[in-house]
């Protein structure tokens, strides 16, 4: 039970995330939504890397052969730094549309025709 | 080694490689002068499609390319002491891969060349220049990597650009709203995307496409991953239910991003058929999986070429023929995946099915960055892009007036053009499959011509109105640009059978053929 909790606790995020993003109406909320449902991703990542008593893949300083393959960890960087960039993207978006539309509840910005 | 074989041997890479330098390089180099900037700009998006052609043709006459980054050799895709898994970056270029290089490749020059007198008014080109050709690389990385990772990455390198593109001529924020809505959508995709991989990893300890197909269980674990990539990218690609962002986005980006956006629409298109058929293939059961993509395909059809009659700006009408064209492709394909476990019905007309669904992705690209890139001119030189507010331009715009008229004959279905080639092949092979499909098919096409007959006559046709008394014709660049897209449409309505044999069929037989693409990276293992 104890070895699932990471898993248990990603399921717990993504439905966080999907909740918030589903019913919040601000944009900026919407983006914490998002924020979270990526973490999700970043701590399933993780955990599916970890290893019980593994060695870091640190040539120079491993006492074995044998060590972890840091794939997961370095899927998880690139992932994060993706993240970053579509946070500052939709936050300027936030911002454009504060400007133009005075809000930023996205049932007030509704103006492209159906 | 000389300049020539450093070329061909890094052909894959080169086609991200150059789009990405010049997209970082035109800030510095826009400091110098505007014409230096063109030139950068045109000069990249040459080479990397010369590039692209030569990978193309090299795939075209050899077989599949594997680049391997970083290792010795750029084809030793499995290191020795590595115990049997890939484990550095692949590129897979197979016949499929680089008939989507191909497509990039010829928009991509034709819609840069458009933008450089479409935009010339505008101020920050820069920054328009530079999103523009990070797209073009994310298309590129997207159809030729064999690393699902790097397809993920590519993915979102795409949807930034396009989200900062579409957003780029603010238009007191409606740009920006329909950018919003296309970014939040791609964003979850996207992550979706992800989840899906961290699942494959999971199970499979590899990231590399092929492994992760030679190693497929079809566990329910997978059954969550299919779900997850099959959602995401019918929403990317703008399939019905999931096509709300498309008439948004495409209605309100600068036109020459538009005509782009169909081929980043197509990327994802082609994400979509290298999950259901390269990493699952047989494994899965095909007849559902196929079924649930025809469905997708004709919801798409009906419901786009409904929405679009009786809309009256002219790019979301547009937009909505579209979706609709994106039907056909799912339609397509989606036959020729419900028959694969089956070699007598998959010979008899699944292969033609296939071949007619791909074929549609090129002609589609063709075509209707045609006609995105006619309403631009449209636009461009009046001011408006409503419908209603148009009349009596046919006698100004002469050759825009013909290249609309044979982009809409084309999206019609009307012989000879290419538009006529790939939709025949999909009516006949899925005829036998189910006639009502085929039925579905054609009515579609009727109404597409309706619709696109009514744009004609109020764009086109009528009396000179005052107001438009001093419209000039189209800037020289911008013809270019579309007689580029519409010499290929009417040369391949003409002559459909050579490009099916020599680009069609190889495309559909290295999507369907899965042992192939393992075989090509794992070397037979």
């Amino acid at each position: 039970m104890l070895w699932n909790l990471p898993f248990i606790t990603v399921v717990v995020l993504t439905f966080i995330g999907i909740v918030t993003v589903l019913m919040k109406r601000n944009l900026i909320k919407i983006l914490l939504g998002i924020n979270i449902l990526e973490s999700a991703v970043n701590l399933f990542l993780v955990s599916l890397g970890y290893r019980e008593g593994g060695v870091a893949p640190i040539f120079t300083l491993a006492p074995s052969e044998l060590m972890v393959l840091p794939t997961p960890q370095a899927l998880t960087l690139t992932s994060i730094v993706i993240g970053v960039a579509t946070s500052a993207l939709v936050l300027s978006f936030a911002m454009v549309l504060k400007k133009k539309y005075g809000t930023v509840d996205i049932n007030e910005i509704r103006r492209l025709k159906e | 080694m000389t300049f020539a074989d450093f070329i061909v041997t890094n052909a894959p890479a080169l086609v991200v490689a150059i789009p990405l330098f010049a997209a970082f390089t035109i800030p510095a180099i826009g400091k110098i002068s505007a014409a230096a900037r063109n030139l950068w700009v045109m000069g990249a998006m040459l080479l990397t499609a010369a590039v692209a052609f030569i990978l193309a043709f090299r795939v075209f006459s050899t077989g599949t390319v594997i680049y391997v980054f970083g290792a010795a050799a750029t084809h030793l895709a499995v290191p020795l002491d590595s115990g049997g898994i890939p484990i550095r970056i692949i590129f897979t270029v197979d016949a499929m891969s680089a008939f989507m290089d191909i497509i990039c490749a010829i928009v991509g020059t034709a819609v840069l060349l458009y933008s450089l007198s479409s935009e010339s008014k505008n101020t920050s080109l820069e920054g328009y220049y530079a999103l523009f050709l990070l797209m073009i690389a994310g298309v590129f990385g997207m159809v030729s990597t064999g690393d699902f990772f790097n397809f993920f990455v590519f993915l979102e390198i795409l949807s930034l650009a396009s989200a900062g593109l579409i957003a780029y001529r603010i238009d007191g924020g409606l740009a920006v709203e329909a950018a919003l809505k296309y970014f939040i959508l791609s964003t979850l995709g996207a992550i979706f995307v992800l989840f899906a991989i961290g699942i494959y990893y999971g199970q499979y300890d590899a990231l590399n496409i092929a492994m992760i197909a030679q190693r497929m269980q079809f566990t329910m674990l997978d059954k969550i991953a299919l779900v997850l990539l099959v959602a995401a990218l019918a929403m990317k690609c703008g399939a019905v239910p999931l096509h709300f962002w498309t008439p948004d986005a495409y209605s309100m980006a600068p036109s020459s991003v538009t005509a782009f956006l169909v081929v980043a629409s197509q990327a994802s298109l082609y994400g979509l058929f290298r999950v259901v058929f390269t990493m699952y293939n047989i494994t899965m059961n095909c007849v559902t999986v196929g079924w649930i993509i025809i469905m997708f395909g004709v919801l798409s059809m009906v419901v786009g070429v409904t929405m679009a009659i009786p809309q009256k700006d002219i790019k979301r009408l547009m937009a909505y023929h579209a979706v609709s064209q994106t039907g056909y492709m799912l339609l397509g394909v989606g036959v020729g995946l419900a028959v694969l476990g089956n070699a007598a019905l998959t010979s008899a007309f699944g292969f033609t099915a296939m071949e007619g669904g791909i074929f549609h992705i090129f002609n589609h690209a063709m075509y209707k960055g045609l006609l995105f890139l006619t309403a631009g001119a449209i636009i461009y030189r009046i001011g408006t892009r409503d419908l209603n507010k148009m009349g009596g331009l046919g006698h100004s715009m002469k050759y825009t007036m013909i290249f609309f008229i044979i982009g809409a004959l084309a999206i019609a279905g009307i012989p000879p053009f290419n538009g006529f080639a790939s939709k025949l092949m999909i009516y006949e092979s899925v005829y036998l499959f189910n006639p009502l499909l085929a039925i579905i098919a054609m009515v579609v096409s009727i109404l597409t011509l309706a619709s696109f007959v009514k744009v004609f006559h109020s764009v086109f046709m009528g009396p000179k109105l005052p107001e438009y008394a001093d419209v000039k014709e189209a800037p020289l660049p911008m013809l270019i640009g579309m007689g580029i897209l519409a010499a290929i449409v009417i040369l391949f309505g003409l002559f459909p059978q050579p490009v099916v044999d020599m680009l069609v069929a190889p495309a559909a037989h290295a999507l369907a053929d899965q042992g192939g693409y393992i075989a090509s990276v794992l070397g037979g293992a």
